[in-house]
């Protein structure tokens, strides 16, 4: 158990130094979820990877909501029994808004959305140390045009995997 | 023969209730767009007492002439167009030759340079076509490198004792200065001049920064950073860039700061479980008090300027809409009614005004209304316009537009309080959530 720990922190120092994804920001220990194998394979279930393609990470909300539909919960489900079985992760939870707002009011409205997923995942048993949230408003969006396709994915609760027990 | 009153009388035109029409539905709005015609002056080059001081006199000049024709209010006579010399600042003025070209203003000075290198400014104001001073003639001194805010001090001069109101040039603005794509934007603070000059960092771009504002002197800025990863609330010294962050709650994110009009309290947005109230700190202790316990976001909030109120966003009645409540906390009353969402209210220096970022039918505005949210009047449009502050003498408001789509791009932008004069400010690349300091000393 030692051993692994260890091992998952090495990956995590390896994965920052070629992390690309946007929505991967400030957090000294992400897991690279776009990399070369680092992370492990999609095809292993006990990967970070496998989390992010087969799982899902994020869920998505409609305008000015934070409610979860019944596509997102099913999403949550599945983040919910990976994280119960994967225990050696933590994970935090990126809330964000669509650039139709104002900054504060965004800031503010994408808490909403990553509480949201937070107390779902603990109504689904994942200890609420585990868990912590955050909001990026609308700085870091993942698609950049201007209209609802963009906005649409944009208004998201991405669960980013770290490596390391919860606190 | 128009008198230098007709400006002051066109000046306080706004305050005529606008076009606003009442038709058996919500208040309908629509921008004003008054006309006037800006008052004729003319700024020959200062009288250089010296060879050292020759550099600054026409530099002076320029920024003088730069400051009034850039309020939309004035327009200059340039030195081509002149008949008249001034060649001694003592001599009496030779107002025929200024009327000819039917300057209505004459700003005249002289610059030397003292014992201890500084520069030495003296000025008159002429009201040509009553052929006498406005005013007394006034000296100012400073350092050669301040050269420009001596200039704007003048011109605040001129302005104010022209239209019987404060001035604004010799004042600053703090902001975000923007770079790279939309979805990695890197920002930094930084401060300039209020028309662009002397750009300093004070951050650098290593993490997303937000929504700086000024201390009541001045001295000190207020802004949200992610500097620990997490939204918290740093508190900077302008002159050394020194800075901390102000303590928080384990667990929960810190936004929107502003001052109180002495200085000593902070109020916020603090998030806890997803629930976004305020809370004031006072910068002594650190100690915090909740001001609204509500389960909707309250946020944005903005002091007046004597300090006993709170203007402030909420959602609680289903969109975000503005509220006023006493700067303690307790009951607050709704103020905007409009068809949209309101946010971002800034209560204006004079206390008159609310300024506010608007939301309806997919464009924002900028827009002003009465504390009883009566005389809406939105000054602006476009696809994102947001974020007002006020000028110091609340005549005008600069704010952020963004352009639309995937090179979208921050820009600050003025308009003053008519809905005339909306232009850039210019800044060296992007640019976002400006903030305006007081009067400089």
């Amino acid at each position: 158990m030692t051993y692994l720990s260890k091992t998952m922190i090495l990956v995590a120092g390896l994965a920052l130094a070629a992390c690309t994804n946007p929505d991967r920001f400030e957090d000294q220990n992400n897991v690279n979820l776009n990399g070369t194998g680092l992370s492990g394979s999609a095809s292993d279930p006990t990967s970070p990877a496998y989390f992010q393609q087969a799982i899902g990470d994020r869920v998505l909300f409609a305008v000015d909501q934070s409610t979860l539909s019944p596509e997102a919960q099913a999403v949550l489900d599945g983040q919910a029994g990976w994280l119960m079985t994967n225990r050696d992760f933590t994970a935090t939870i990126e809330g964000h808004a669509d650039e139709q707002g104002t900054r504060e009011y965004n800031l503010a409205l994408g808490a909403r959305r990553a509480n949201s997923v937070q107390e779902y995942l603990i109504s689904r048993g994942v200890a609420a140390n585990r868990l912590r949230t955050v909001s990026y408003g609308k700085e870091r969006p993942i698609e950049i045009c201007s209209n609802e396709a963009c906005y649409a994915k944009n208004r998201r609760a991405v669960t980013v995997l770290a490596a390391g027990l919860g606190s | 023969m128009r008198s230098l009153l007709t400006l002051l009388a066109a000046l306080t035109l706004w305050a005529v209730p606008a076009t606003a029409q009442t038709q058996g539905g919500p208040l309908r709005l629509e921008l004003t767009e008054g006309v006037i015609e800006p008052l004729p002056f003319a700024v020959p080059d200062l009288v250089a007492e010296s060879t050292q001081a020759s550099d600054f006199a026409t530099r002076i000049a320029r920024v003088i002439a730069q400051d009034l024709s850039g309020t939309g209010l004035f327009r200059e006579i340039p030195a081509e167009a002149h008949i008249g010399r001034i060649t001694s600042f003592d001599s009496p003025v030779e107002f025929a030759d200024w009327r000819a070209i039917n300057a209505q203003a004459l700003v005249t000075g002289s610059v030397s340079v003292d014992g201890a290198g500084r520069l030495v400014v003296k000025f008159r104001i002429h009201d040509v076509f009553a052929g006498q001073e406005l005013g007394r003639g006034q000296q100012l001194v400073g350092d050669a490198d301040g050269w420009r805010r001596i200039a704007h001090k003048v011109a605040d001069q001129v302005y104010s004792r022209i239209t019987g109101e404060g001035g604004y040039f010799d004042s600053r603005v703090v902001f975000v200065s923007e770079s790279g794509p939309k979805d990695q934007r890197a920002k930094r603070l930084a401060i300039m001049d209020y028309d662009g000059a002397n750009l300093r960092y004070l951050t650098d771009a290593a993490t997303i920064v937000l929504a700086p504002r000024f201390s009541p002197t001045g001295d000190r800025v207020l802004y949200t950073s992610y500097e620990t990863g997490f939204p918290r609330i740093y508190l900077l010294d302008v002159a050394n860039v020194g800075r901390r962050v102000l303590p928080t709650i384990d667990g929960t994110m810190s936004f929107a700061p502003r001052f109180s009009p002495d200085g000593r309290t902070v109020v916020y947005s603090l998030t806890q479980n997803g629930n976004t109230d305020l809370y004031t700190m006072d910068i002594a202790s650190g100690a915090s008090t909740r001001l609204t316990t509500a389960p909707s976001i309250e946020t944005a909030p903005s002091y007046s300027p004597d300090g006993s109120r709170i203007v402030f966003e909420s959602d609680r009645s289903g969109t975000p809409q503005l509220y006023i409540m006493d700067a303690r906390g307790g009951e607050a009353q709704r103020i905007s009614f409009g068809q949209g969402r309101y946010g971002t209210p800034v209560w204006s220096p004079r206390g008159d005004l609310i300024a506010f970022t608007k939301q309806a039918k997919g464009r924002f505005h900028i827009g002003v209304m009465r504390l009883d949210g009566s005389e809406e009047r939105l000054l602006t449009a476009s696809f994102l316009d947001e974020g007002p502050t006020w000028a110091p003498n609340g005549r005008v408001i600069m704010f952020t537009r963004e352009t639309q789509g995937a090179q979208g791009e921050a820009r600050l932008y003025s308009v003053d309080i008519t809905g005339r004069n909306l232009k850039q400010v210019p800044t060296t690349g992007g640019a976002s959530d400006p903030a305006w300091s007081p009067l400089q000393d």
